[in-house]
């Protein structure tokens, strides 16, 4: 039976795996190679880098982040953040990323994410999808961060995104993020039964039990978590363990 | 030296798979990502891997005039086929309706919907997309060091259906029973990405660099 995936996510800042403290405060979190192959080591199932950096000067970094990760670490690397074009994800691809996530650039241009699946493969394209509730049972799509809204539903444009070639959607809740409180469910389900490509949860995970909840009752196929990992709370193997004793498929 | 080809026909990103031969082969031997049909000639083991949709790989094999140099690969010397590379060594496939390089019996199929079901009734998605268990069907040199039914890393949406069973190296449960591994004489085919699946994968690539067949 197919495992249910474990995904930490690393924000990447000019080169550099950075950690945010309530929001406000970037403090270095090391070299993203040493990280990357840490988490590795306790049985990640995939490592997603989300680029951060702001200075249009420092973009291309990222690109020798991803050679330098994907010469040592022989698990999927999807990288978002910043991707426009069907150019950036090739780039991204060639420097040796399995999976290129889009999310602003999809709103703007829908086409984007048809032009790149038809490229490079649905496989390969992850659309991120951040959402905010609007009134019970429906979610507004938001860009920059949950600041934007967009007028789009969210189950409506994951279903959108579907059928334009995406592989996977990577789901978050602005609601939830960055509060520890959990994952929420009720839209995770709500995209997760709408759509017939794989989704993985994000935003708002605060314990390991969060994990367990968001693949038993968010029904996600993946969990991807940044903060209780990073600050040595929690290894991905301890995840593991606690998902396997509710029942739940892992690698372990 | 150990010269390991690894065939390039343009279908995306090759990086992955020549970086992990490389991180199991060691400074003594030579890995080559190639187009050029008389390095894969030359080779003494050739990777053949492969990622999109197979129409436009067997298009793009075609274009660069690769074609014999693979089937002579195939022949006779280790072979490693990897995802579409594996796929493509059948007759035919429902992608696109298109025909393979016919070196093995059997049929590309899209995993069925009426079969996408768990066993607790909710529905799969494809691609079949994570890490899945391999049963390995037969014993065989490239699972040395590999434990039955360990777990390796999917990404796709259709698989082989080989017409001679004794072919079929490994299968993996989704939905479905399928070949997700192939083996006959020199060749090893694999419907899962070894160079993404962390340690038992580089214990697969590290077997096919030793693997006298």
């Amino acid at each position: 039976m197919l495992a249910k995936r474990i995904i930490p996510c690393l924000d990447v800042n000019a080169g550099r795996v950075v950690k945010g403290v309530n929001f406000v405060e970037l403090r270095d979190a090391g070299d993203p190679v040493e990280v990357a192959r840490r988490y590795d080591d306790q049985g990640a199932d995939e490592i997603t880098f989300l680029d951060i950096t702001a200075s249009s000067d420092a973009r291309d970094i990222i690109l020798h982040v991803v050679e330098q990760v994907a010469e040592q670490v022989f698990i999927p690397l999807t990288v978002g953040g910043g991707v426009r074009t069907v150019d950036d994800v090739r780039r991204l691809l060639n420097a040796g990323a399995d999976k290129v996530s889009i999310n602003t650039a999809a709103v703007n241009n829908p086409q984007v994410v048809a032009d790149a699946s038809g490229k490079v493969g649905s496989q390969c394209i992850v659309v991120a999808i951040d959402a905010k509730q609007v009134e019970p049972g429906r979610w507004e799509v938001f860009t920059h961060g949950g600041r934007n809204p967009t007028g789009l539903d969210a189950v409506a444009w994951a279903r959108q995104v579907e059928s334009l070639g995406a592989g996977e959607i990577l789901l978050t809740s602005m609601d939830r993020d960055g509060t520890k409180n959990g994952f929420d469910l009720g839209l995770t389900r709500a995209v997760s039964d709408a759509v017939r490509i794989p989704v993985i949860a994000s935003g708002g995970v605060g314990n390991l039990s969060h994990l367990a909840d968001g693949v038993s009752e968010g029904r996600a196929d993946a969990v991807l978590a940044a903060s209780i990992f990073h600050f040595g709370e929690h290894t991905v193997r301890e995840a593991k363990e606690l998902m396997r004793a509710r029942g739940i498929e892992v690698r372990l | 030296m150990n010269s390991i080809a690894v065939i390039d026909y343009g279908m995306g990103n090759l990086r992955s798979v020549e970086k992990a031969v490389e991180h199991v082969a060691g400074p003594s031997a030579r890995v080559e990502v190639t187009s050029d049909p008389a390095v894969v000639a030359g080779a003494d083991r050739v990777v053949f891997p492969g990622q999109g949709a197979m129409p436009d790989c067997m298009r793009e094999l075609e274009l660069r005039g690769l074609r014999p140099a693979v089937l002579e690969a195939a022949a006779r010397k280790p072979f490693l086929g990897i995802c579409i590379g594996q796929q493509m060594l059948f007759e035919h496939s429902q992608e696109g309706d298109v025909a393979g390089l016919g070196v093995f019996a059997g049929e590309v199929r899209r995993f069925p919907e009426a079969a996408m079901h768990a066993p607790d009734g909710s529905r799969l998605k494809v691609p079949h997309m994570g890490w899945n268990r391999v049963r390995q069907a037969k014993p065989h040199a490239l699972w040395a060091g590999i434990e039955d039914d360990a777990r390796f890393y999917f990404v796709h949406s259709y698989y082989v259906d080989p017409r001679d069973a004794d072919l079929v190296a490994g299968t993996t449960g989704y939905g479905l029973s399928f070949t997700s591994a192939v083996a006959r004489a020199n060749i090893f085919a694999v419907q899962f990405h070894p160079e993404k699946s962390a340690e038992a994968g580089l214990q697969l690539l590290r077997n096919f660099l030793a693997w006298q067949p």
